[in-house]
């Protein structure tokens, strides 16, 4: 892309949050790689007067606290990774990982709001935070139920030596 | 002439909600706005708050503007749509014109003013041409009309409107080719800017538009660095080739209607210029006129309905409606909803603003 510099001077500047930030942030915890099952991991790291992530948790995982400035911060021995607050977060902030799916695949899902929607088994381009292609992905399904109101959580694997990386997928085209 | 208790004039968020507290109390409330359809900003705000759960975040916006129609339809609100508040007169008589050919004068105890707030414009040459526009006029067309303005677009202003508009521009299916902002650091929320960045959209920090070329419709805009003195620094022009600029550089309150009724005005650069001036419960010099929402100083949907209930509850209270022990109740319990709306890094200058405005007696 034309404008688009390899930039990463952190979210005030480029957009998107980088890697130092992100580790500096109590908020954002990535799961540990022998962890078994799936994990909420949040890039919420401003304290901006927000909590529909606290209030969608039904195993009450994820604590923001009375004062609504603070950060959302996720106990992962709550936290039993079924996507709920990812598709309740407005800032789209959250999604769910886990490094080994199988073999050398990790397992990403993440809030997506284009259309058209990727479909099961699609191979799609997986993306950084700065929305650089990384690397191919594979769809595992997409979830659209009532209760996430109109955002699709979609769930896929790609190798995860960009586990760490890879935090979306890239749009489709429309036709 | 027509008689009412409480005429609120726009049906916003605070307008909505200043009408549905005010009826609760037990006044005969009249809701206009000058649109067709009521709602305010709410309706083109496709996408979900944030905010707290108490004020509906996780929501999008358009579905809190039809939870709110549906509970004024429960109360029996009477609401005139395609009606155009023109005049305050005597304090009291508000001029009215529906459906742009009769004229009405409503006598009011009380008026609540929730007309919000129009879009800043920015001038540069060429900022005339067909394909320069409002975010928020953008917003409309694909929102509301489901008009896509141009396919490439390029965004001035990264606030918080800047960058949901521009997301917004991606779902329609418009290609955003980059969002410049003047500030040497973006002013929107982190989660709503890393949105678009991962989309593939670039942020250009301390630059602005230099000018739009074309003939009859944008065909190019030529962005420009500048220094800390905000002078463009020469050789670091970039042309990019678009064909719709959107300006988002601020708000500034839809004040008109609150000057002319001789309501005292106060400057307050930060909620976006002049403002009237109004006490905590909303009430502004003229004891019979209150405000609430973005007239009374740029901030969010959250803030506006806390605002126009606080109006809401104490036009009613004024008026005899609201036991005493009621009110401080209501009142207090919505200062503390304020307050905590107003928190963080985000919210404190607004706080400090408004606490500014509200130390300044008047009335
Ligand atoms: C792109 C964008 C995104 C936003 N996102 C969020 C968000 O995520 N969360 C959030 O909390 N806030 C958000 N906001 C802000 C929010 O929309 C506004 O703060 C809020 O709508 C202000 O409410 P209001 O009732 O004061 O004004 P408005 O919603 O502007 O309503 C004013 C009403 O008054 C009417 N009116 C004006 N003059 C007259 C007149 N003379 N006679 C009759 N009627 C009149 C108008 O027709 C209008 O219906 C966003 C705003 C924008 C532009
Ligand atoms: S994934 Fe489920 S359990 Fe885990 S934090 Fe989100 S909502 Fe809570
Ligand atoms: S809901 Fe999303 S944007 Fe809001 S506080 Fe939680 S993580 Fe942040």
């Amino acid at each position: 892309m034309e404008h688009t510099t390899s930039d990463d001077k952190g979210l005030k500047v480029s957009g998107a949050p980088n890697l130092a930030e992100l580790h500096a942030s109590p908020c954002y915890q990535l799961p540990a790689e022998d962890r078994r099952a799936l994990a909420a991991v949040i890039e919420c790291i401003e304290g901006i007067p927000c909590n529909p992530c606290e209030t969608a948790c039904p195993q009450h995982a994820i604590i923001v606290g009375d004062e609504i400035t603070n950060l959302p911060i996720v106990d992962l021995d709550k936290c039993n990774g079924c996507g709920i607050c990812v598709a309740a977060c407005p800032g789209l902030a959250i999604y769910l990982k886990k490094h080994t799916f199988k073999e050398n695949l990790a397992y990403i899902a993440f809030p997506y709001e284009y259309v058209p929607l990727p479909v099961e088994g699609q191979t799609i381009r997986m993306v950084d935070r700065l929305g650089q292609d990384v690397c191919d992905g594979t769809v595992l399904r997409v979830v659209k139920i009532k209760k996430n109101d109109r955002t699709a959580v979609v769930h896929a694997t790609y190798p995860n030596g960009y586990y760490e990386q890879v935090v979306n997928m890239q749009r489709l085209a429309t036709d | 002439m027509e008689e009412r208790e409480v005429v609120v004039i726009g049906a916003g968020p605070a307008g909505l909600s200043a009408a549905l507290e005010a009826a609760r109390s037990g006044a005969h409330v009249l809701l206009v706005d000058e649109n067709s359809k009521p709602g305010g900003q709410l309706f083109k705000q496709i996408h979900k708050f944030f905010g707290s759960r108490d004020h509906r975040a996780g929501v999008r916006g358009i579905d809190i503007g039809t939870q709110l129609l549906e509970e004024a339809d429960a109360l029996k609100i009477e609401v005139w749509l395609d009606a155009e508040v023109c005049g305050i007169f005597n304090q009291r008589d508000v001029w009215i014109v529906r459906n742009k050919e009769k004229s009405v004068n409503v006598r009011a105890q009380r008026i609540i003013i929730a007309t919000g707030a129009v879009e800043n414009s920015v001038n540069f040459p060429g900022w005339s041409l067909p394909g320069v526009m409002g975010a928020g006029a953008a917003q409309t067309m694909i929102n509301l009309h489901r008009v896509l303005p141009g396919f490439k677009v390029l965004m001035v202003g990264s606030g918080n409107v800047g960058v949901i508009v521009s997301y917004q521009l991606l779902q329609a299916g418009a290609d955003v080719k980059a969002i410049v902002e003047a500030a040497p650091r973006l002013g929107g929320y982190g989660v709503h800017t890393a949105k678009v960045r991962r989309a593939g959209v670039p942020f250009h920090t301390s630059h602005t538009v230099l000018e739009a070329r074309g003939t009859d419709h944008v065909e190019s805009a030529t962005i420009v660095q500048i220094d800390d003195k905000w002078q463009p620094i020469p050789g670091t022009e970039k042309v990019l080739d678009v064909d719709t600029i959107c300006i988002a550089a601020g708000l500034t309150p839809l004040v008109e209607l609150a000057f002319a009724a001789g309501c005292e005005p106060l400057y307050s650069p930060l909620l976006g210029g002049m403002v009237p001036w109004h006490d905590a419960s909303m009430r502004t010099s003229i004891p019979s006129i209150y405000i609430a929402g973005d007239i009374s100083g740029v901030e969010e949907a959250s803030t506006a309905m806390e605002e126009g209930r606080m109006a809401g509850l104490s036009a009613a209270h004024s008026l005899g409606y609201v036991a005493e022990q009621v009110y401080e109740v209501g009142f207090k319990a919505a200062e503390q909803r304020m307050l905590a709306l107003r928190s963080g890094l985000f919210g404190q200058k607004r706080r400090d603003a408004k606490a500014a405005i509200m130390a300044q007696t008047r009335g």
